[in-house]
């Protein structure tokens, strides 16, 4: 079981949520069509810490952004994606 | 040091012979040192290593060949999955290529010198709406066209072929017919590559377990060699077949691939009385089950909902799974379950696998296999192994280059292969 502490409901069960994948930087307003299909389709699918979205489906239907070891799965940071990082 | 030791024809006399006079038996495989060079280094002691090196040998007599595994053979996918083949694919292209790897299946055994125990009992895909039985006449159209034995049975055929499954008139769940594929079935998945490993030993392939690709090294867009924990190898050709870990690999070449790693789960109970012939799977229930020749009943469902590397077991599966499970079969409610465990499967956006050359010179993959490359092991490696020999990209593996997400050139196997593998 993997708890993700929501910032808005608590810790709760990843099954809540759905998961959105790494975090992929998006390509400015006109890149050409190369740059947008290397966005959708190529991933670092990095083995070590990751950022990620969540979506917190079952609970606040909040967007998070979240950190996670993808070899441990420990999470070490989430917040919403609407919050400024400080 | 080598273990030399002759490596010997197994036949059914050698077999009571070694039984009877209880001498030890001859290694299958060989220790060898590292060499400072090979003509072609493999990535990945998996079925698809395997295969590609037995074919090298085998089809073009290139023999100078690594197998190169950092943990032991099998340890990934290739000595945890579900064993199923099957053919009945939903894209031409789909169909046609692991077609031909049911082809190749039929006479592995022979072949290899190995029994690999492939039995074709058939497999069943369960429709339980009526959008999904209009999916499966589909797919059945599909494969007659590639001449593939495909076709939509009715509750009655599905209760003579499997009298187990409740096909009685429910609520949730009513089965309303399914997709039957008389030639897919289950196969020993370990057979599998021991039997590749020992026909490639044979054949002079050199397989280097507990050695790990730490490096590729690129000189002006090619590859000239690896680095590994047991020492550099030179060499102009390097085959990434590491799946799960395959982003990981293709980084050291500089080459980043559409592939997320996904952990994906299955479990056995305690071995019972024959009571299931085919392999049944249902998409809407996420599940899909067989019964080896030693009576476990096996379960598995799709993938983790997240990415990992981290291969562990968890009880939302087990949950579901039971749940799902008595839901097609409610006379298995007392049988007990006596393991599960998880692998890592590299899967890819279009459920198709990845297979060619990439950027750089020399480096090539065959990756892609998400939760059903198992099957796919035989063409694979005989195509891949043919790429490498004549440098000319074959049919069947044309529509599953790197470069087909770049050109929004798509395979669109998703509907095929989410949970039935
Ligand atoms: C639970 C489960 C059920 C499945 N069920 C089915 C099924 O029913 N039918 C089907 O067709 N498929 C199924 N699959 C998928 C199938 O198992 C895989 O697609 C297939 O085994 C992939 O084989 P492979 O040889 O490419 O990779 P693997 O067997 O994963 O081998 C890759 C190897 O690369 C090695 N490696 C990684 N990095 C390095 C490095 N840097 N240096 C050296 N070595 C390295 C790893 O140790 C590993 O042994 C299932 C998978 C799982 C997990
Ligand atoms: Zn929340």
């Amino acid at each position: 079981m993997l708890l993700i502490l929501c910032p808005h409901c608590g810790p709760r069960n990843a099954d809540e949520f759905s998961f959105g994948g790494e975090l992929v930087p998006r390509p400015g307003p006109d890149p050409g069509p190369e740059a947008w299909r290397n966005y959708l389709y190529t991933k670092e699918n990095l083995a070590g810490w990751e950022g990620e979205q969540w979506f917190h489906l079952s609970g606040c239907r909040r967007f998070l952004e979240v950190e996670r070891h993808t070899i441990t799965n420990e999470i070490r940071s989430v917040r919403d994606v609407t919050e400024d990082t400080a | 040091m080598t273990t030399r030791g002759p490596i010997a024809r197994y036949s059914a006399f050698s077999l009571i012979k070694q039984s009877l006079t209880g001498q030890r038996w001859s290694r299958v495989w060989r220790h060898h040192d590292l060499q400072p060079s090979y003509d072609v280094v493999i990535v990945g002691g998996g079925v698809h290593g395997l295969a590609t090196a037995y074919y090298l040998a085998r089809n073009h007599g290139i023999t100078n060949v690594a197998v190169i595994e950092k943990s032991y053979l099998g340890s990934g996918g290739s000595g945890r999955n579900t064993a199923i083949v099957r053919s009945n694919y939903l894209t031409p292209e789909g169909s046609a290529f692991y077609d031909r790897s049911i082809k190749l299946y039929e006479h592995l055994a022979d072949e290899l010198n190995f029994n690999v125990m492939f039995e074709q009992r058939g497999h069943m895909t369960l429709a339980h709406s009526d959008s999904s039985l209009r999916t499966m006449h589909w797919r059945a159209e599909v494969n007659k066209m590639a001449g593939i034995d495909s076709d939509v049975i009715g509750p009655p055929d599905i209760k003579r072929l499997a009298p187990a499954i409740d096909v009685s008139n429910r609520p949730r769940y009513p089965i309303l017919g399914a997709l039957w594929h008389p030639p897919g079935g289950i196969v020993r998945h370990d057979a599998v590559v021991w039997g590749y490993a020992r026909a490639a030993d044979r054949l002079g392939v050199h397989i280097h377990q507990q050695t790990e690709v730490t490096a590729i090294d690129v000189t002006a867009g090619a590859v000239t060699g690896v680095q590994t924990s047991g020492g550099r190898i030179s060499t102009p050709v390097v085959v990434n077949c590491t799946a799960g870990w395959s982003s990981l690999v293709s980084a050291l070449a500089g080459v980043r691939l559409p592939i997320t790693t996904r952990p994906l789960q299955a479990a056995v109970t305690e071995p019972v009385q024959p009571i299931l012939n085919p392999v049944v799977v249902s998409g809407s229930l996420h599940v899909y089950l067989s019964q080896t020749a030693r009576g476990e009943l096996v379960f598995g469902a799709s993938v983790d909902p997240f990415s990992s590397y981290s291969a562990r077991g968890s009880l939302e599966f087990a949950e579901g799974l039971a749940g799902h499970v008595l839901e097609l079969m409610p006379s298995l409610s007392k049988m007990r379950l006596l393991r599960q465990w998880s692998g890592l499967c590299d899967m890819t956006p279009d459920f198709g696998p990845i297979i060619g050359m990439t950027p750089v010179a020399g480096f090539y993959v065959d990756v892609g296999w998400g939760t059903y490359g198992f099957k796919a092991a035989p063409v694979a490696g005989e195509q891949t192994a043919q790429l490498l020999a004549t440098g000319v990209v074959p049919d069947l593996i044309a529509p599953f280059s790197l470069d087909r997400f770049g050109r929004g050139d798509l395979t669109a196997e998703k509907g095929a292969a989410a949970v039935g593998h």
